[in-house]
C-alpha cells in the first residue's frame, strides 16, 4: 500500500497552440477565494503583503503573489509558490471569508500573438489593450465553462479555470489558437 | 447579443454573463406567519408580465456575482437603466420608453386574436 497520496496535475500531458498562440499548463499553485467587509481590507492586505484593489476589473502583485479583484468584496489571492494563504489570512485577525482553492482551480497560460483571439473564440469581453490592459481581470465565461482571466503581458494571459472544466477549457482553447493562427 | 451594464463593474458585458431572477421591488410582508393564504399567493406567486416598463432582478453570476436591479422594456428587450440593490425604482422619462417603436408582433402583422 503506498503511503503517499501522488498528485495527479489535471492538465499533465497537455500541450496545444498555433503558430502565433502557445498553451502551458500553470505550474501548480496557492489559491484563496477571500471574502471581507471594507474595514477588513487593509488588515488582510498588511498580512498576505499585498494591496487588495477595489477597483473592477484591476490586480495587484507584490512578488510571485497575486490579488485578483473578482467582486465589490471578493478576491481570488493566488500565489505562484506552495504557501499556506488560508493561515496567512488569518493571521490578520479580522472577520473573513477565506477558503483555500488550491486544488479546485488550474490555470492555463495563453501567450503569443494570437492569445486574446483565441480567448475571444469562447468569451464575449473585449480584451483590447484598451478595454482590457495589462493587469485586468475578471471572472467571465469561457463557452460553457466560468473561468477567470488575467493578463498578465500584452499578449499574455493567465486562464484560471475549475479542475473539472479543464479538459473542456484547454480543448476549446487549443481550437481557439488553431484558428487564430491564420 | 445584448450587453447589459452591470453597476457594480461599471461597464456593459455581454449577456452571457448575467442570470435573469424575477421581478424587483417585492416586499416580504413583516409578519408573513400572519398573512392569510390568499395573500400569501399574492405575495410570493402572482406577478403581472406587463407589456413594456418591468422592473427585474438581474445577477451578474459569471462576472462579479452581485445581484442589482434593472428598469427593462418587454417590448423591445431593451434596457432602461441598471441600479445597484437597495437603491430606489429610478424614475425613467416617458422618451426612453419605446411604445412607439414598430416591433413585430402577431397583433401588428395580424390583427387582434379575438
Amino acid at each position: 500500500m503506498a503511503d503517499l497520496a501522488t498528485r495527479t496535475l489535471p492538465l499533465r500531458g497537455f500541450h496545444g497552440g498555433s503558430a502565433t498562440v502557445r498553451l502551458t499548463p500553470a505550474a501548480p499553485a496557492s489559491r484563496l477565494s477571500l471574502r471581507a467587509k471594507p474595514d477588513a481590507v487593509g488588515a488582510l492586505a498588511t498580512a498576505l503583503q499585498l494591496s487588495l484593489p477595489t477597483r473592477p476589473k484591476t490586480s495587484a502583485t507584490s512578488g510571485t503573489r497575486h490579488a485578483l479583484w473578482l467582486g465589490p468584496d471578493e478576491w481570488l489571492v493566488i500565489d505562484e509558490t506552495e504557501t499556506d494563504l488560508v493561515g496567512i489570512a488569518a493571521s490578520a485577525g479580522v472577520l473573513q471569508s477565506a477558503t483555500d482553492i488550491s486544488h479546485r482551480n488550474t490555470a492555463i497560460l495563453v501567450e503569443g500573438q494570437g492569445a486574446s483571439a483565441a480567448i475571444n473564440a469562447g468569451c464575449p469581453q473585449d480584451l483590447s489593450l484598451k478595454a482590457f490592459p495589462v493587469g485586468a481581470c475578471s471572472r467571465t465565461v469561457f463557452g460553457k465553462a466560468e473561468v477567470v482571466l488575467y493578463r498578465t503581458g500584452e499578449t499574455a494571459f493567465r486562464v484560471e479555470c475549475w479542475r473539472s472544466f479543464a479538459p473542456y477549457v484547454s480543448g476549446l482553447l487549443a481550437a481557439g489558437a488553431q484558428d487564430a493562427g491564420h | 447579443m445584448l450587453l447589459i451594464h452591470c453597476p457594480y463593474c461599471e461597464e456593459q458585458r455581454s449577456e452571457l454573463e448575467f442570470r435573469a431572477v424575477g421581478d424587483a421591488h417585492i416586499a416580504r410582508p413583516e409578519n408573513i406567519a400572519a398573512i392569510s393564504d390568499a395573500e400569501f399567493e399574492e405575495y410570493f406567486f402572482l406577478r403581472d408580465n406587463p407589456k413594456g416598463l418591468i422592473f427585474e432582478r438581474w445577477r451578474h453570476i459569471s462576472g462579479c456575482g452581485r445581484f442589482f436591479n434593472a428598469a427593462r422594456d418587454t417590448v423591445s428587450d431593451r434596457f432602461l437603466k441598471t441600479y445597484k440593490a437597495g437603491e430606489p425604482k429610478p424614475s425613467l422619462p416617458i422618451a426612453a420608453m419605446t411604445d412607439e417603436t414598430v416591433v413585430e408582433t402577431y397583433e401588428a402583422t395580424e390583427g387582434r386574436a379575438e
